[in-house]
């Protein structure tokens, strides 16, 4: 056996695609059945080989109609009026067979999406059967979900997710909305359709009733058609700030509840006193996990001005070591980026912080010639004014800056028109406490980065986005209070002369 | 195991420092007016250590795939850094001898599997560990198999200066090549690091031949009684300043023994020192390590912490006995494309 020139050169082992068995192409996912689109079709291509995958159907005006048609029949003949209990065991059995199916889904999220494996794998997969169980456990407790008794489903979701994360947005999506009631048409993003097509097939094989989930494929014109459909009585989108904005333009003003989660530019604060080899790791997993593509990113690294040289050179020694590749290879740190499109605002951005007078590093690793790469990068002499430090770039770019004071430091992270997400650094509890309580962001991680749990609300101040998803809290974005009755309204005074 | 507290116990009076052994490390790194509360103090400063982000991190390296020629390689090298242990009550001369053969002949249907790097015994079985060896035995040199031997009242290290030092001498006079010795857990626990680092300090100085030459130290920490994950970084830094050559998890007679997290932190450890000093430290799990696959995730660890110039025989160990076999299986396996059996491989 000939011994490879470096251990750190880990000999090529593959996740086998054998456990898929793609179609060539794929309807549209209405009424329980796939249908053919009437938009022109589009093929889904796998970024890290640029390699065509399948035929995914287009859905037009028309086609949403039929959706969110088809959802309505089943929200007013079954699904509003099943049981809570009942609802739970659809989703314990869709979370069961998400586990059943974990590899075969897991193979197809990074073949679509260029993710590596190990993150497909032990991250998306598992979050999803989570939320499914999570929310199952829900469907019948409603009336503990903080809005009262007896709270009422909104009716039909109209629901457009991001390529980021495809199958673990769309839990996040569908979970709760059918937990609470409600019947769902969703988009996934056009460049990320293959695993919400195979979650279609596990529907059917759960015996899902025909209507509750419809999926319809599309670009940008399909989700325009279906969050502003008349008949849709709740919307919520996870995307950009731009198309976040567009939809709460459209839907003002017409009753439909609206939930957003968008982008973010996200600190991590790393003080003098932090842990400093999980804090390298926790940079690490915040600004590269995903290839960067993550709303809650870490994307502005605040250190503390008296380490950083050390913080800055142990990270350039941990980068060298990440491992950027073949998505579907067990041993891939780093995948493919999603697009060239997406690739292209990467480079643009990267080269503006350059102009502006920033520092470049890019970890040393070789890019394969077919498909969309990026290099790990760092950027250090980042100021607050930089482009660099002010707009999202979703991808694995990293922009260094410094502070002297916690209060230095809670003020430059809150500088920004985003408040997703933040991360503190420090060995000092108190200090942690006190600084998490004076930034503005909806998530706020201690000594770790981009965790996430069902049980856990997810979402944003300012820019990012309103609603919250995940939790008690993710319930209430498809919930309204019951009407008060009259003889509720008059309990409290029963009370009072009860207790007499 | 997150929380920062420190052995702390004052046991110096202000106006009287104790002044500990010149060791040439220490006063490079802390300065020439070496005392306890000076080391203390730089013990302390060192950066806390998160058990979650810790143990996280350790489970993420424990996920690499190693495969086809990178696992061969790996088998290989993992026989080659293998001190192969007995350490029982009832050891004979018997059992050292039949030690001593597998470490030579690990896999006696195929003549091209490597030999262990040592067998490491009791001190009173060194001679019998060097009569077996013969020629085989390196004494020096590069090739052959070393003799480790453990001392200083293994495994508790309850026993006074004097027995320790005379245990650590008489083995190094009878030929060991390397002293396995354990830390004061008690004197480090109760605070006083500054006992501690003398007794390694005068140890190492035991370890000195009539020539003039030093049989290497491993300093045993015993990670599984420290508790902490904050200790175990700070005892692997006094260690290693008191001159420790390795710096070893356990004794095997403590569960829990070798940790994949303990040896993480242990490697960003000598990583640091490597940082600090340009000198390269070893590390050495011990205990707890049975099969290929665990052992793999060790070599992955050390290779994406220290480096590769670590997964050498001089720079990384590890402390097993039943590790060995299930290697060869393994390694018969690559070769002839089908698993065998425990009879296929030699009990020792």
């Amino acid at each position: 056996m000939t011994a490879p020139d470096r251990f750190l050169d880990y000999a090529p082992a593959p996740e086998s695609t054998s456990i898929l068995h793609l179609r060539d192409s794929y309807g549209l996912f209405i009424d329980g059945e796939f249908t053919e689109g009437h938009g022109t079709p589009f093929a889904t291509i796998s970024p890290a080989t640029e390699k065509h995958i399948a035929q995914v159907a287009n859905a037009n005006a028309h086609d949403v109609d039929l959706a969110v048609a088809a959802a309505r029949r089943a929200y007013e003949r079954s699904w509003s009026r099943m049981s809570g209990a009942d609802r739970g065991k659809y989703l314990f059995r869709i979370a069961r067979l998400v586990q059943e199916r974990a590899r075969e889904l897991a193979v197809a999220e990074s073949l679509d999406n260029g993710k590596p494996i190990k993150e497909s794998r032990d991250v998306d997969v598992p979050l999803v059967a989570a939320w499914f169980f999570y929310y199952a456990g829900w469907a019948d407790k409603l009336d503990y979900a903080g809005l009262g008794a007896n709270p009422r489903a909104l009716g039909v979701a109209a629901q457009v997710i991001p390529w980021n994360f495809p199958l673990l947005m769309l839990a996040w999506k569908i979970a709760p909305a059918l937990a609470a009631g409600n019947t769902v048409v969703i988009k996934p993003a056009e460049t990320t359709p293959l695993s919400a097509l195979i979650f279609a097939e596990i529907l059917q094989q759960a015996e899902l009733p025909a209507g509750v989930v419809n999926i319809v494929t599309g670009a940008g014109d399909t989700g325009a058609a279906l969050v502003n459909h008349t008949d849709v009585d709740k919307v919520a989108f996870t995307g950009s700030t731009a198309v976040g904005r567009a939809i709460a333009r459209s839907t003002a003003g017409t009753g439909k509840k609206l939930t957003l989660e968008l982008g973010g530019k996200a600190a991590n604060i790393v003080f003098d006193d932090a842990p400093l080899d999980q804090a390298i790791e926790g940079i690490v997993n915040g600004i590269f996990f995903n290839q960067g593509h993550v709303c809650c990113a870490g994307s502005r690294l605040l250190v503390q001005e008296n380490i950083h040289d050390e913080v800055v050179d142990r990270l350039k020694a941990r980068l060298s070591t990440l491992r950027l590749g073949d998505p579907l290879d067990k041993n891939t740190d780093i995948g493919a980026i999603n697009s060239r499109e997406q690739l292209e605002r990467i480079r643009r951005l990267s080269d503006v912080g350059e102009a502006e007078g920033a520092e470049r590093w890019t970890a040393p690793c070789a890019i394969p010639e077919a498909g969309f790469w990026f290099a790990p990068t760092i950027f250090t002499g980042v100021t607050t004014s930089s482009t660099i430090a002010r707009e999202e770039i979703f991808g694995p770019v990293l922009s260094v800056l410094t502070f002297r004071t916690p209060a230095e430091a809670i003020a430059k992270a809150n500088n920004t028109p985003y408040g997703l997400s933040a991360g503190i650094w420090s060995d000092k509890g108190s200090r942690i406490l006190a600084v998490a309580d004076s930034l503005r962001a909806g998530v706020i991680w201690a000594n770790t980065f981009n965790r996430f749990d069902p049980a856990s609300p997810f979402g944003g101040y300012k820019e990012s986005g309103y609603g919250r998803e995940g939790g008690r809290h993710g319930l209430a974005a498809y919930l309204a209070s019951a009407p008060l009755e009259p003889a509720r309204v008059a309990a409290p005074t029963a009370r009072k002369q009860l207790k007499k | 195991m997150t929380s920062a507290t420190a052995p702390t116990a004052s046991v110096t009076t202000a106006d009287a420092p104790t002044v500990l052994a010149p060791a040439e490390r220490a006063i490079q790194t802390i300065g020439g007016d070496l005392t306890e509360k000076s080391l203390r103090l730089h013990l302390e400063g060192l950066p806390g250590v998160d058990a979650v982000g810790l143990e996280a991190r350790a489970a993420g390296l424990g996920t690499r795939s190693i495969k086809t020629s990178s696992k061969a390689w790996a088998l290989d090298t993992i026989i080659r850094m293998i001190d192969l242990t007995t350490l029982e009550g009832a050891d004979t001369p018997g059992k050292v001898r039949s030690l001593v053969a597998k470490a030579l002949t690990p896999d006696a249907t195929d003549p091209t599997t490597p030999r262990v790097a040592a067998v490491c015994v009791y001190g009173d079985m060194v001679p019998d560990a060097v009569r077996a060896l013969g020629a085989a035995h390196s004494a020096g040199r590069d090739d052959g198999v070393n003799v480790a031997a453990v001392a200083t009242a293994f495994p508790s290290g309850r026993a006074s200066l004097a027995v320790k030092l005379a245990d650590t001498r008489e083995a190094v006079a009878a030929g060991a090549d390397e002293i396995d010795m354990v830390i004061d857990r008690g004197a480090f626990l109760s605070g006083r690091v500054g006992l501690v680092f003398d007794q390694i300090v005068a140890v190492k100085e035991a370890c000195r031949r009539a020539d003039g030459s030093y049989a290497h130290l491993k300093v045993i920490l015993e990670t599984g009684e420290l508790n902490t994950y904050d200790n175990v970084r700070r005892a692997s830094w006094l260690a290693i300043l008191a001159g420790g050559d390795f710096i070893k998890t356990s004794t095997g007679k403590v569960a829990p023994a070798a940790t994949l997290p303990v040896t993480l932190l242990m490697l960003e450890v000598v990583r640091d020192w490597y940082r600090l000093t340009g000198e390269r430290i070893g590390v050495k799990p011990a205990g707890g390590i049975r099969t290929s696959k665990d052992a793999i995730k060790y070599l992955v660890t050390v290779a994406e912490t220290a480096g590769e110039e670590w997964l050498t025989p001089s720079l990384f160990r590890f402390g097993a006995s039943s590790l060995l076999n299930d290697v060869l299986l393994q390694r018969q396996k690559l070769t002839t494309g089908h698993y065998s059996g425990p009879d296929y491989v030699t009990v020792d």
